[in-house]
């Protein structure tokens, strides 16, 4: 009942801590004209437009696809816009997905962004309630209770964190798009860098940056004619699960490990280690590497921290997680989503430049949101499925 | 494509304030009626899809405190857009396509209440150079009244007709929050609110939700031997700032309906999201309906206007009609936007 | 000749009347009591505090209440060293998730009494109210949790609430 689709065309912007270059409409326009460009297409040629963001809030705009629709060339055409809190990027694409695997339309521009510098995320994630005193800090806030408790569970050292945090900004000094380019960086930095929320240190934590990342959805009729190779969906899988609830396994939710059981079944995988060639997964705070390493089946619960430690995951181990730099070097909040499917999609397509993990042929591409209940994951592959 | 029918619907009794009810508590009986109503075994739901706005709240994420109305236990498929929850359905009518599942829950909710929508709305446009002018949405739908009425030849009673007529259908529909025996001379006598729109002419403020459960395949027949098919569904979006469409029309709609194949067959009733009298009038003749159709039997959004449901109850209430009053072929529509910007059409048959 | 303008300020303010629906008033009522009450589910039996009307892994509404204690386990937490809000404690200031004796859910809330560094998981804690003639509508009723000077619970005993 399903359609072949594929990613023929892929653009995104330079991302910063404030583009004041271009508008909102400008910087989602970058991101779409590149991704028409690598396919070699024009605005007319799309059918469908989708795009994704997180909270309105964040930069003051009520259902901003309504006055982007010029922008993304989507007047006269349907256009949907998706909303899934961080996980927000990988739904959309996985919203647009469907649109050409039922057959509905052939060629989907799919789009997601934030502009940090326009808005105030912090002030968004804490908008005060009445009746209650404010009390999370912002995003780092909520996660750092949680991964406090997974070093607990793990009895992981301490210094985890601060290897990933170091692993993704090296990654990002190959990775020209990359908001973070931080040259010296090294554990000695991130140890020294300040303390925000305890474990967590700032350099451990995601920068604020305005970003866009566009890719259009091809049909296998279009993908067998794009000028560059597709990279194949394989597999798409969501799962949501209630931010509180009596026994929640908050460190290992179950909806992540329901929807990666998904997305392997649907994509032939049984090993994920071995079987990807490489996973761009959705790692704002350093720490989420080793929890998501177990989460997603990487290793056996409690050692994920073990396969950080031995370099399994860096660019040149045996499963490099976000080489692109990941969520830790570049995060345009509703973006970052669609940017780690996109970075998968490019290592099977051979287009991820300096970062390209050599003959990589099937990625993982993950993204996560609201208290970790949010997940959305797609494999892509350099063959057809 | 798959035939996918409409299996229940549920709404609730809308109020122009809930001052008790937060959103969950307003949502959950709702979806729980829905779902009864359609015979689905509530764990058995293959993807779940919702539609709200967080601006109406004051605060972000208020789908994510929706899902506690829904049971997300073991984990659920489930999405959202910050639109409409016609568009939600739309998702689910997609997802669905796949194959693997085989029924969907849909639902939206607003509770507009608690700030003002007309003003929450202004900022819907354009950051830089409309917003900060603060137009609000009822001057905006002032303008296009006017541009309407001139451009067509009808006149300020020809709305105050549609807006009579609505109040005084919403009088047998339960769940409606305004209504009243009123004729057009009685909106007619009404001071304008902005001109030529008259408080008759406007949405009343609503707190409410609404459900519907969609089904496909082997499912429907065991459900019920009395679906609703969506034979058609499409939707549309115009360019945003107003200066550069014809107010008088909406393109976007005539679009839409052709695609979901409405002018296919004789249709017997429509339900459009008109917030505004006139809207009605632009969408029956995008829609290109004809004297013969029933408008709005529900009241419309003239009855009541929860905001990001009130499309999707325009769906509810056209299946109701083919459910259960004996229509065959129905119409229904979802708007958004400023001045109908973006639109969504639904054909539904018996 | 001037330079181009690259950014504009466009305040906006929207004023909101909020009510704090069924659920949350009557647990706002308890706090004005000096009481601190969950609500059970029918289904599951868990105990939710704070109360939200339903239980979101059954979706059935939740009306029995529960008074629970105001003693109870620190499960995790982090030390917050940013100053975000002028609402907010003076930093460095501790928030955990505070499991109550006779809840099944953590309530988020600040930890005082005790250095920072000194902080642990397992702390046994318990409720320091605001001076009775301050109390509101509010979860700021509770001031915050210091501690009882009990031994630190064992982690099994809410390794399951993390």
């Amino acid at each position: 009942m399903s359609e072949r689709a594929a990613v023929v065309g892929v653009g995104q912007t330079q991302h910063k801590s404030a583009r004041s270059d271009v508008s909102i409409a400008g910087l989602v326009r970058e991101a779409a004209q590149g991704a028409l460009d690598d396919a070699a297409m024009t605005w007319s040629d799309i059918d469908a437009v989708v795009i994704g963001k997180a909270p309105d809030m964040f930069e003051g705009i009520v259902m901003p696809e309504l006055y982007l629709a010029d922008a993304l060339g989507a007047a006269g055409k349907p256009m949907m816009r998706v909303h899934t809190a961080g996980s927000v990027g990988g739904s959309t694409a996985i919203v647009a997905a469907g649109l050409v695997e039922a057959g509905i339309h052939e060629r989907v521009l799919t789009v997601a962004f934030e502009k940090q510098s326009e808005s105030d995320a912090m002030w968004g994630l804490t908008v005060s309630q009445p009746f209650q005193a404010p009390l999370v800090a912002g995003a780092g806030g909520y996660f750092a209770p949680i991964i406090r408790a997974y070093m607990r569970r793990s009895n992981a050292p301490d210094h985890i964190g601060m290897l990933v945090a170091v692993k993704d900004r090296k990654n990002a000094l190959r990775n020209p798009r990359a908001h973070l380019h931080l040259t010296d960086i090294d554990l000695k930095m991130v140890e020294e860098s300040p303390m925000l929320w305890e474990p967590l240190r700032y350099l451990e934590a995601c920068p604020s940056s305005d970003g866009a990342c566009a890719i259009v959805l091809g049909s296998e009729k279009v993908a067998d004619a794009a000028p560059n190779p597709p990279a194949w969906i394989h597999g798409t899988a969501m799962r949501s699960e209630p931010t509180i609830f009596a026994g929640r396994d908050q460190v290992n939710p179950q909806a992540g490990r329901d929807c990666a059981a998904d997305v392997y079944k649907q994509a032939g995988v049984t090993d994920p280690r071995r079987d990807f060639d490489a996973a761009e997964v959705y790692v704002p705070f350093s720490w989420y590497e080793p929890m998501w390493l177990e989460n997603l089946g990487f290793c056996e619960e409690g050692e994920g921290w073990k396969l950080t430690e031995d370099g399994a995951t860096a660019f040149e181990g045996d499963i490099p997680w976000n080489p692109s730099g990941g969520v830790l070097s570049s995060n345009p909040i509703g973006a970052s989503g669609l940017i780690r499917f996109t970075e998968a999609a490019q290592q099977v397509r051979g287009m991820a430049g300096d970062y390209q993990v050599d003959g990589a042929r099937r990625a993982l591409g993950h993204a996560y949101g609201g208290g970790s209940q949010f997940f959305s994951m797609w494999v892509v592959g350099s063959e057809k499925p | 494509m798959r035939d996918v029918a409409i299996v229940g619907f549920a709404q609730s009794k809308h109020l122009a304030a809930d001052t008790h009810r937060n959103e969950v508590e307003i949502l959950m009986p709702v979806v729980a009626e829905a779902i009864e109503r359609s015979g689905v075994d509530r764990k058995s739901i293959g993807f779940t899809c919702s539609g709200s706005c967080d601006y109406l709240i004051g605060a972000p994420f208020s789908f994510v405190q929706a899902l506690d109305a829904v049971g997300a236990w073991p984990p659920i498929q489930e999405s959202h857009v910050e639109m409409d929850a016609a568009w939600a359905l739309y998702e689910a009518w997609v997802r669905l396509q796949h194959g693997d599942l085989d029924s969907a829950l849909v639902y939206g909710f607003g509770k507009t209440s608690m700030g003002d929508v007309t003003e929450i709305m202004t900022l819907q446009l354009d950051p830089y150079y409309l917003a900060p002018l603060w137009p609000d949405t009822v001057s905006l739908a002032a303008l296009q009244a006017r541009a309407y009425l001139e451009a067509s030849g009808k006149s300020e009673r020809d709305t105050a007709e549609v807006a009579a007529r609505s109040s005084r259908d919403a009088a047998s529909n339960r769940n409606a929050v305004r209504s009243g025996d009123k004729s057009a001379d009685d909106v007619l006598a009404e001071s304008p609110v902005v001109s030529p729109l008259r408080p008759s002419d406007c949405p009343p403020v609503t707190d409410g939700a609404a459900a519907v459960i969609l089904a496909a395949g082997d499912l429907v027949p065991r459900l019920t031997d009395r679906p609703v098919w969506i034979r058609g569904i499409a939707h549309n979006v115009e360019p945003h700032s107003i200066g550069t469409r014809d107010l008088a029309q909406s393109r976007s709609t005539r679009a839409a309906a052709e695609k979901a194949g409405v002018s296919t067959g004789k249709i017997d009733v429509a339900e459009v999201h008109a917030q505004y009298s006139h809207e009605e009038l632009i969408l029956s003749d995008a829609l290109g309906l004809t004297n013969g159709v029933t408008m709005n039997p529900s009241g419309g959004a003239l009855g009541a206007n929860p905001v990001m449901a009130t499309g999707l109850i325009r769906v509810g209430e056209a299946a109701s009609r083919i459910a259960s009053d004996g229509a065959s072929r129905a119409v229904a529509h979802a708007a958004q936007g400023p001045c109908l910007q973006q639109n969504l059409v639904c054909v539904l048959e018996g | 000749m001037s330079e181009p303008v690259t950014v504009m300020n466009a305040p906006i303010r929207l004023d909101f009347e909020i009510g704090a629906g069924t659920a949350q008033s009557r647990y706002l009522k308890g706090l004005m009591e000096g009481k601190i009450r969950g609500q059970r589910c029918p289904v599951c039996k868990k105990v939710y505090l704070p109360p939200r009307g339903s239980c979101p892994t059954d979706g059935v509404p939740t009306e029995e209440e529960v008074e629970v204690a105001e003693t109870g386990t620190v499960t995790t937490f982090c030390v917050v060293n940013i100053a975000f809000s002028d609402r907010a404690p003076e930093v460095p200031y501790v928030c955990g998730q505070v499991l109550l004796d006779g809840a099944d859910t953590a309530l988020l809330a600040l930890v005082a009494g005790i250095k920072a560094e000194e902080c642990r998981m397992g702390l046994r804690v318990k409720a320091v109210w605001m001076p009775r003639d301050e109390w509101k509508y509010s979860s700021e009723n509770i001031k915050w949790f210091e501690p009882t000077g009990e031994p630190d619970a064992d982690y099994d005993t809410y390794k399951e609430y993390l």
